[in-house]
């Protein structure tokens, strides 16, 4: 009988690229302003680029000031209409919207990974999946108003001007679009500088979605358009992005009667108990701080470990870490993907640096990182001493740092102890302690035994400098309507 | 004594085995896992009907799964009942496939110690150089670890030099604790290698509990530098599980656990869809199914 010899075998995943030919990009996308793409008329054209090769994708026309302008009034415009028609009407809409995201899911998530650098993997089954749910999720609100908010009367705030942030361009676009519409306002809405993209295709799907001109507006631009926006005559702002910026809208609205919500920036507390399921939590610790390449705004990046367990999830922690396969966003198999942005990239070098000068010890994986594009390696930081930038400043990057604690009283003493309160994760078997816990965290959002789980039912949302109002499920309807009796 | 569980958060463990199901396996990477996994199962026939004749069959393609195809290796094992042991371990003579017998009155264990002890000496005695016994789910359930672990400790003296594989049959345990829990007794007893189901209960080697069992190998390892394998069996029917089974295995304990040594797949129907795919990387459309034999 033949034998046929078992060799040795070696086995690594081949490259997995997603087809760029699924997104075909147009080479300039002007502006959504009253239901048409428009050139801007005193702003300018720039290039966006792929942070993770640095080449151009194609060009964006910004808004100047006079943009702005025309967009709030083609807002204004629209406004009456739009709030007269019935509610069910507006629905339908939606339920367009988010259709039409669904067909064109592929390419959203192609486009959202070529803009801003996160794998695939995440705008595919994360950013895209979710963005459409959200305009589900308030497509069937818009005509159940009154049982959102306790059967007041309610009429919406009119034109609202939304900013939107880097790290989920297309998922933060359809927070802000999507109960601002089902609430009968019309939108202007401006995406960041790095990531203008996905918007646009989104400006694309509101016009085939038949929506009236003016109703919704998409305007590219960087911060100064952004600011020109929000002290514009619009009749609610809503922000996400950086803490700083906020605090400014902020001084700028105060006295105006303006609406505002603001969802800002945080340093989430990720706790882990001694009698946590360890092998589960490194696993929240991973999606807690590594998603998106650590830019979100509720990253679980201070990890609070009982001293109990600390040296062994640690351990679990960085052997782990050296599983993560950074690279080529585009290759289904990457775990974590580019930098969004030089100036991030910076960012987030500045502030590692400053953590090591200050004492704390870095531990970042070796790993082979492309030569183009901006890159930073999955990384820990051990031995955080309170007071140390890293354990106080929002990072925005893969950066963990890790500190011990040895009772209940006193983690929630330290997850406590920030400037911030976005999120929190809580990581014990004991049903008990997990709530008695979450109950005693001044976060807006306490993850039990999971972390970064989104829900278009759930609200979203910060206390202290993480900021105000809530996105998301009936309380994200509130910010966007006038209460009567 | 009350047993002590270390918890396993049920949401968590199916989340990372089913991100794990998502890693994209193309081209070179799908042919070379086809492979790998071909010599890593163990081909079993485990049924009433079994004769001499069909096990003789299944042995020829165990050591050469393709003849039309050289360069696919040969399967690790071929597993039978112990009456049919003496059949296949000489027809696998000095093929380099080794003879693996379930024992421990196979499904069930719903027998005596001495039976069960008896049955493994006469299955080594004719030639099996690996035993698959099965934990007693009847002494575990009461919460009686010592007999499980007594017994363990007993068939594998019976083994001699016989590798033991202990088949905790998961579906029958109420948890992922539980299979973690049982899984470091059997480890602590003497398992060589820890094997998650008979094949013959509702459920067999989910994605869930290959990982538990994974991570429970990996920690064991890390204390005491002691290997022990795994041996994913029960459902593991299609190439897609096969090269699930093949990530999970990759990504919790590295490139090192991916031999025959310390990773198996227990199965009977996977070796031809894995010979299927494996054409059809080649030819570029699916043969049929009537081109690959069964045995």
């Amino acid at each position: 009988m033949a034998t046929v010899e078992r060799a040795a075998l070696r086995w690594d995943y081949a490259p997995a690229p997603e087809s760029r030919d699924a997104a075909p990009l147009k080479p300039r996308y002007d502006l959504f302003i009253g239901g048409s793409f428009v050139a801007p008329t005193d702003g300018t054209v720039v290039e966006t680029r792929n942070p993770a090769t640095e080449e151009t994708l194609a060009e964006v026309a910004f808004a100047g000031p006079g943009d702005v302008a025309a967009a709030v009034d083609a807002a204004r415009g629209a406004a009456d209409g739009w709030a007269a028609l019935p509610a069910l009407e507006r629905g339908k809409y939606l339920f367009r919207i988010a259709r039409l995201i669904q067909e064109r899911a592929r390419e959203l998530a192609i486009v959202e990974t070529l803009d801003g650098g996160k794998p695939i993997r995440e705008s595919r089954d994360v950013d895209v999946p979710l963005a459409a749910a959200h305009f589900f999720s308030y497509a069937g609100w818009a005509d159940k108003l009154q049982y959102a908010f306790g059967g007041r009367a309610y009429e919406p705030r009119g034109v609202v001007g939304q900013v939107v942030p880097w790290n989920f361009p297309l998922l933060m676009a359809a927070w802000k679009l999507a109960p601002a519409l089902a609430t009968g306002n019309t939108a202007v809405l401006k995406p960041a500088e790095t990531t203008p993209l996905t918007a646009l295709l989104l400006a694309e799907i509101v016009q085939e979605a038949g929506l009236p001109d003016g109703v919704v507006n998409i305007i590219p631009g960087d911060g100064s358009a952004g600011a020109a926006l929000v002290r514009s005559e619009v009749d609610k702002v809503a922000f996400t992005g950086s803490t700083a910026v906020g605090k400014e809208i902020q001084r700028a609205l105060a006295g105006t009667g303006r609406g505002l919500t603001l969802e800002l920036g945080g340093k989430s507390a990720n706790i882990v108990f001694e009698d946590a399921a360890l092998d589960q939590a490194v696993e929240g610790i991973i999606e807690g701080i590594f998603f998106n390449q650590g830019h979100v705004c509720c990253a679980g990046s201070r990890l609070l470990l009982q001293e109990s367990v600390a040296e062994e999830v640690v351990r679990k922690l960085w052997a782990r870490m050296e599983r993560l396969r950074v690279g080529d966003p585009l290759d289904k198999n990457t775990d974590v993907g580019a930098i969004n942005s030089a100036e991030q990239l910076a960012r987030i070098t500045e502030m590692v640096e400053a953590g090591e000068q200050q004492g704390a010890v870095r531990r970042s994986v070796t790993c082979a990182l492309p030569d183009a594009g901006y890159w930073f390696p999955p990384t820990m930081f051990l031995d955080v001493a309170p007071a140390n930038r890293i354990a106080v400043e929002e990072i925005f990057g893969p950066v963990v740092s890790v500190t011990t604690f040895r009772s209940p009283a006193e983690a929630v003493e330290r997850a406590n102890n920030s400037a911030y309160g976005l999120a929190a994760g809580v990581w014990t078997d004991n049903g008990a302690k997990a709530f008695e816990v979450a109950s005693k965290l001044r976060a807006g959002v306490v993850w039990q035994n999971t972390y970064n789980k989104f829900d278009p039912t759930a609200a979203f949302g910060g206390y202290k400098e993480s900021g105000f109002g809530r996105e998301g499920g009936p309380a994200g309807l509130a910010p966007y309507v006038r209460l009567g009796g | 004594m009350s047993r002590s569980l270390t918890p396993v958060n049920r949401v968590g463990v199916e989340e990372r085995a089913a991100a794990l199901g998502r890693r994209s396996i193309k081209t070179t990477a799908k042919r070379e896992g086809i492979r790998l996994a071909t010599s890593m199962i163990d081909l079993t026939t485990l049924e009433g009907s079994d004769t001499p004749g069909k096990v003789r069959h299944l042995c020829a393609k165990a050591v050469c799964p393709d003849p039309s195809r050289p360069e696919l290796p040969s399967c690790a094992a071929v597993c039978v009942y112990p009456s049919l042991v003496g059949v296949a371990a000489a027809a696998l003579e000095g093929s380099g496939v080794a003879v693996a017998s379930v024992a421990t009155g196979f499904p069930a264990g719903q027998t005596s110690l001495k039976v069960k002890v008896d049955e493994t000496r006469e299955a080594v005695a004719a030639g099996a150089s690996e035993i698959d016994m099965v934990i007693s789910r009847d002494a575990y359930l009461r919460g009686d670890d010592r007999t499980v672990a007594r017994e363990i400790e007993a068939v594998k003296e019976a083994c001699g030099s016989a590798h033991l594989k202990v088949i905790l049959e998961t579906a029958e345990l109420p948890t992922y604790a539980h299979v973690r829990h049982a899984s470091e007794l059997a480890i602590a007893a003497g398992a060589d290698v820890i094997k998650t189901s008979t094949g013959k209960a509702s459920s067999g080697a989910t994605p869930g509990v290959v990982l538990v069992m994974l991570e429970v190998v990996r920690d064991h390892f890390e204390r005491t530098g002691r290997v022990v394998g795994v041996k994913a069996a029960g459902g593991v029917s299609t190439t897609k599980a096969a090269l699930h089974m093949l990530v999970l295995v990759k990504e919790t304990l590295g490139d090192e656990w991916l031999t025959p040594d310390r990773f198996r797949i227990g199965a009977s129907s996977l070796l031809n869809d894995l010979l299927m795919q494996y054409a059809k990387l080649d030819g570029g459309h699916y043969g049929r199914a009537e081109d690959f034999s069964k045995e």
